[in-house]
């Protein structure tokens, strides 16, 4: 792997930069691998980096249907924080957000990492109450986190109108939140994991998996039939599909998440702001557009497209926060299927089937848990025992009651 | 944006619609093992495809129905009241 770095730069202008090589091989797909991966998307990428990285694993493949990063890790809004209620939330997302703040160097690859605060709103006495309870227990769970005046919030965020019809009491701010491009994020752990000796297999769609006895043989893919002894399922909104092939069912249900960006404009917005009651939260990017999200279509699909009652639902929600922006003209909008459980915490580590382990249930908020998640499931393939920040995160939960009902807790948004 | 045949009212907005998950769901005995509570509770066939779904004319005449429609292109293929077993997968 040729390291990109400002020398490197200048060598290659000399040549007008024709030279670079590709940031990852296409090779043709082996017979047989160790662990086969099916997702390339980030966690998927990141399950093989850490493999490669970490436990010392390269006989690995990872099998995407489409091209990478073109599931839900390239269409988020790239928010990444840690501040959420329970203990083993908590712990596991600022494991992700400490990754995040290493693995720009480690990969050797600009992640614009932009840890500019997430800001969350009250906008009720009840909110108020429930912000500073939600607060308080990211506080003993270790994480960073700062109640804001509204007078706070005003400095901070002088294009926020306080005013509207839900006024902006209070909120809470966690300093280390923050934005981090998704796309460099795959491309870094697609070269990351290449230059390691994992496979990387674009246009590779499995379409059925062999289980004998219990025990994971081989998946058929529209590349040709590939053996494993170790296959893991990270496939976010199509887990269900994946699982069926396998013969179990899983506790999500597949449905859309929008997002839409705006004309670029000067600065105006330097932190991430969310509101619960509002149901919505934006962010401006580098290049000047205002990035913007709400809640998901309440039914079930795989259109990777949003309907357009939900998308004017969230764009008159943003509207309220910020009225000004009812002069920006939206320049793009989409949607991503995203896996929902009932509990909003994902499901990690192994499954009725022998071999065959499984990410997913990330729903509208894995974005942040792509280098915990890859990192937690490698060890748990190369261990075939659940790593010890995942142990809750099991799908046995769903029979046992100990659920992790985060949504409650954090009003998770994103 | 799609419409929805209100088996009372007729065709009307989306918006006026509650979705109410999957149907045709059938709550066991109370002596089952966890395992099966659980698969009524939590666990979905969640199909890319056909979808057998219970919908309620909430802004309207408040019906509770079922529908089946296409996970894939939202096409509605049939609708059917809320006490109609689940049809074959073919008549759909
Ligand atoms: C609009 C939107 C906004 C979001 N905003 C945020 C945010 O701000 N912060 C945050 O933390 N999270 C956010 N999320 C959630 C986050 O994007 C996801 O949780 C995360 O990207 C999931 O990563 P993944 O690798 O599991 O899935 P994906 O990136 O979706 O990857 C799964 C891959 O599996 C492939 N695949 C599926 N079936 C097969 C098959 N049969 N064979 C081969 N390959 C297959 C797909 O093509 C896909 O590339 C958002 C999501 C959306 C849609
Ligand atoms: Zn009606």
């Amino acid at each position: 792997m040729s390291r990109y770095s400002i020398w490197n730069i200048a060598r290659h202008a000399a040549s007008g930069h024709r030279r670079w090589a590709p940031a990852w091989r296409s090779p043709e797909a082996k017979k047989r691998y160790d662990v086969v991966i099916i997702g390339g998307g980030g966690h998927g990428l990141a399950t093989a980096y850490f493999l490669a990285s970490q436990h010392g694993v390269t006989r690995v493949a990872v099998l995407e249907k489409g091209y990478l990063g073109g599931g839900n890790s390239g269409r988020n809004t790239q928010i990444i924080r840690s501040n959420y209620f329970y203990p083993e939330s908590a712990a596991f997302y600022d494991r992700s957000l400490k990754l995040y703040e290493r693995l720009p160097r480690e990969l050797n690859f600009n992640l614009m990492l932009s840890q500019r605060g997430v800001l969350t709103l009250a906008h009720s006495r009840h909110d108020m109450e429930a912000n500073r309870r939600w607060f308080n227990s990211v506080k003993l769970n270790g994480v960073d986190a700062k109640l804001m005046s509204r007078e706070d919030i005003a400095r901070i965020a002088p294009s926020l109108n306080l005013d509207s019809h839900y006024p902006v009491l209070g909120g809470f701010l966690q300093p280390r939140g923050g934005i981090v491009r998704h796309d460099a994020l795959t491309w870094a752990l697609a070269r990351g994991a290449d230059s390691l000796g994992v496979d990387l297999l674009q246009q590779c769609e499995v379409t059925g998996i062999e289980v004998e006895h219990d025990r994971v043989q081989a998946v058929q893919t529209t590349r040709g039939r590939i053996a494993t002894g170790k296959l893991a399922l990270v496939a976010a909104g199509h887990s269900s599909i994946l699982a069926k092939m396998a013969g179990f069912r899983l506790p999500v249900t597949s449905m859309p998440l929008q997002a839409m960006v705006t004309e670029p404009v000067k600065p105006v917005l330097d932190t991430v702001i969310m509101s619960g009651a509002v149901h919505a939260y934006a962010s401006q990017s580098d290049r000047g557009e205002i990035v913007i999200g709400g809640g998901a279509d309440m039914h079930h699909s795989y259109a990777q497209k949003g309907s357009v009652l939900t998308y004017r639902i969230n764009a008159r929600a943003i509207l309220e926060l910020f009225p000004w922006f009812s002069r920006l003209k939206i320049m793009r909008h989409w949607a991503g299927i995203v896996d929902i459980t009932p509990d909003t915490t994902a499901i990690l580590g192994k499954t009725p089937v022998e071999g065959i382990y499984i990410n997913c249930g990330w729903g509208t908020g894995g974005y942040k848990a792509i280098p915990a998640g890859g990192e937690t499931l490698a060890h748990t393939i190369a261990h075939d025992r659940p790593h010890p920040l995942v142990e809750g995160f099991n799908l046995e939960r769903f029979y046992t009651g100990a659920l992790i009902d985060e949504g409650a807790a954090a009003g998770v948004a994103h | 944006m799609f419409q929805i045949e209100c088996p009372y009212c007729g065709a009307r907005d989306e918006r006026e619609f509650h979705f109410g998950g999957e149907g045709h769901l059938v709550r066991p005995g109370e002596s089952v093992d966890d395992e099966s509570w659980a698969q009524y509770l939590y666990f979905r066939d969640n199909p890319k495809g056909v979808h057998f779904e219970q919908w309620c004319h909430r802004f309207g005449c408040g019906t509770w129905f079922n529908i089946a429609r296409d996970t894939v292109t939202h096409e509605i293929l049939r609708v059917y009241p809320i006490t109609d077993s689940r049809p074959e997968r073919k008549s759909a």
